[in-house]
């Protein structure tokens, strides 16, 4: 039972779905960003912007296809650099998608339902743009197929103990999970596009992919069995993920990725990242496309709540790693600890610490978190803090081990920054192409929050 | 058996209340073949049609199952029967290292389940029904809720169904063509 107390404070707080809606306007409304005729001006300049940037991708890719991976900064001793920085950056983004969908399902967290369904195609985007760089980094990217375990000429297998191939079947279950979860969770909605479509081309296309859903009670039934028991597999493998790309690090035995806090550190750095992310593409989204109604003050109050919380799970992380460098006393954590602190790379230590643990304690006052420009500005700085960290971790690390005679100093060059914003321009190109032909909200869970949708029977 | 002439007659609602309450009353009416349609999933729903499937959380077990055995085989035979590497002497059967893969197989594989079980247990996809037929029946997926009593209940009669459907108050009826 609530409590009178909780439950006015709860009344207080402002909607999840603007008052007035019917199953109707609340259909209409979201259907017609994809069925409107014509395609608005904003959506053409951002899909170019964004269509040129991936293009500098494809450019960067093609040079290093033809060239190797000598075009990039790396070498010993940082053989990993801006590669594996922006595969775990991209994949902590796309872990969001999933815990909103998932487990705030499991949670019972109705505000999720207006945010899942671009949240899971964030997901999906984002686990594309993190493939590539293990991929690219392989050196021969075309054998890339033999990190699978299949049977072959040359009469050898992949080695199970590695990290690196826990990551393959997790980075590719992963994917899969996503989009068959992205996918049925699409199925009711495309009916409904099919139905509704003016032309005929949309009927048909829409008409295949909804697979001739008619919305009848028993496919329901089994359709919600069904999405239930996918997102419960999908949160433990949401972790699982995260868990093994930590692995990557802490399996080394390398000063600085090797700690057993790293886990739960990804984790919860991986959900802070990704729901920054939400935010940066829900406030424009919600503002050109009309949804305010849909995507209320609730919903960017509670994403910046998830925020604070997973922010102070990462600031304990570090925290940690600083006591534990010098509880431990082992020396080459120390002086590990010492060289962030005070080496080259300090000023992108002090930075990663303002964007991800100074700044966002601006979030504790209730002003900010319903001041929508300073959300914005604040979901960028904690994407730049999560991308730093990974720089820390990786860069730091290893560009001075145990021996000073094997020191180095790493900087990416120009190929790798076009492959950073290239994968930007990949990402944001696909999100223009979904939020134009697929509907970005869940309209079928949406109608469940209309007042009308609760069954009033008499006591039998 | 002989085709009946029609697939069934279908009743249009307004509010899912009344759909629900439809359902019911057609149930003690004696009527056992009928399906009720709705833009969105009603708890009540499927309950009033007494329609109750536990087939697919086993499936998806079995799927599971399957999927980590099948994982840590694979890895087992590889890496301790096919293709030993001695490495100073550790074991070959070294299953901690075995356990992250294993585990992505089984969500794989009861992932695989869950969806394609569903899909098949729904008969989906299905390029035709009956239903559709109705143009009315588009607005199942917008605002609409429809109850449709088949022509295969041994008690329907078209005259007498339809009787009954209009003093439950639809806003329309449908003959549903074949």
């Amino acid at each position: 039972m609530t409590s009178p107390i909780l439950k006015a404070r709860e009344d207080r707080r402002p909607p999840i779905i603007a008052p007035g809606h019917t199953f109707e306007t609340v259909t209409d409304r979201i259907s017609r960003v994809v069925l409107r005729k014509g395609t608005p001006r904003g959506w053409i300049v951002g899909f170019a912007l964004s269509f040129s940037l991936m293009m500098v991708l494809f450019y960067a890719t093609g040079v290093l296809l033809l060239r190797g991976i000598g075009i990039w900064g790396i070498d010993i001793p940082v053989a990993w650099g801006f590669d594996i920085v922006n595969f775990v950056w991209w994949i902590g983004i796309g872990h969001a998608g999933t815990l909103i969908s998932a487990i705030l399902l499991l949670l019972r967290q109705e505000w999720r339902t207006s945010i899942n369904r671009f949240a899971e195609a964030m997901t999906l985007f984002a686990v594309a743009c993190a493939g590539l760089y293990p991929v690219l980094h392989l050196g021969r990217p075309w054998l890339a197929y033999w990190l699978f375990p299949y049977p072959n000429t040359m009469g050898i297998w992949p080695n199970f103990r590695s990290p690196l191939i826990w990551d393959v079947f997790a980075v590719s279950t992963y994917l899969t999970v996503s989009l068959m979860f992205w996918f049925v969770g699409l199925i009711p909605d495309l009916a409904t596009l099919r139905d509704r479509s003016p032309s005929r081309i949309g009927r048909a296309v829409y008409g295949m992919l909804a697979m001739g859903w008619r919305g009848s009670a028993k496919h329901w039934h089994r359709y919600e069995t069904a999405y239930l028991l996918l997102a419960g597999l999908a949160t433990p493998l949401v972790v699982s993920v995260h868990t093994i790309v930590s692995f990557d690090f802490a399996v080394s035995a390398l000063p600085g990725c090797h700690a057993t806090i790293f886990p739960p550190y990804f984790v919860a750095g991986a959900i802070y990242s990704g729901f920054a992310m939400v935010m940066t593409l829900a406030i424009p989204i919600r503002r050109f496309y009309d949804l305010e109604d849909f995507i209320t003050m609730r919903h960017l109050d509670n994403m910046a709540r998830v925020m604070l919380a997973t922010g102070l799970i990462v600031a304990y992380g570090y925290g940690m790693e600083t006591f534990m460098a010098w509880y431990g006393g082992n020396r080459y954590e120390e002086f590990l600890i010492l060289n962030r602190f005070t080496g080259p790379y300090r000023f992108q230590y002090w930075l990663l610490i303002t964007c991800n643990v100074i700044l966002p304690q601006l979030l504790w006052f209730k002003r900010l978190r319903t001041n929508i420009p300073a959300l914005f500005v604040m979901s960028l700085i904690v994407n730049l803090g999560m991308w730093l960290e990974r720089y820390i971790i990786v860069v730091v690390s290893l560009h001075r081990d145990f021996l000073p005679s094997s020191w180095g100093i790493y900087a990416g060059s120009i190929y790798d920054w076009s492959m950073l914003f290239g994968s930007m321009g990949l990402f944001l190109t696909l999100l223009f192409l979904f939020v134009r032909f697929l509907p970005m909200i869940s309209i079928f869970e949406m109608r469940t929050l209309v007042p009308e949708a609760e069954v009033k029977e008499e006591p039998v | 058996m002989r085709r009946p002439p029609i697939y069934g007659l279908l009743a249009e609602f307004d509010t899912p209340t009344q759909l629900v309450t439809a359902v019911r009353k057609a149930r003690a009416e004696g009527y056992r073949v009928m399906d009720a349609y709705s833009p969105f999933p009603i708890e009540e729903l499927h309950e009033a049609l007494h329609f109750h499937d536990r087939r697919l959380p086993l499936i998806v077990l079995i799927g599971g199952i399957f999927g980590g055995v099948a994982g840590y085989l694979l890895e087992y035979w590889t890496s301790v029967i096919d293709y030993p590497i001695n490495v100073g002497g550790r074991p070959l059967h070294s299953w901690p290292a075995f356990i992250p893969v294993t585990f992505e197989t089984t969500v794989l594989f009861a992932a695989f389940s869950a969806v394609l079980g569903m899909l098949a247990l729904n008969g989906l996809p299905m390029p035709y029904h009956p239903v559709f037929n109705v143009p009315r029946f588009a607005l199942a997926t917008r605002d609409q809720f429809f109850l449709c009593i088949e022509a295969i209940d041994p008690q329907f009669d078209r005259d007498i169904t339809r009787r009954f459907l209009q003093r439950l108050d639809p806003l329309s009826i449908s003959d549903v063509e074949h």
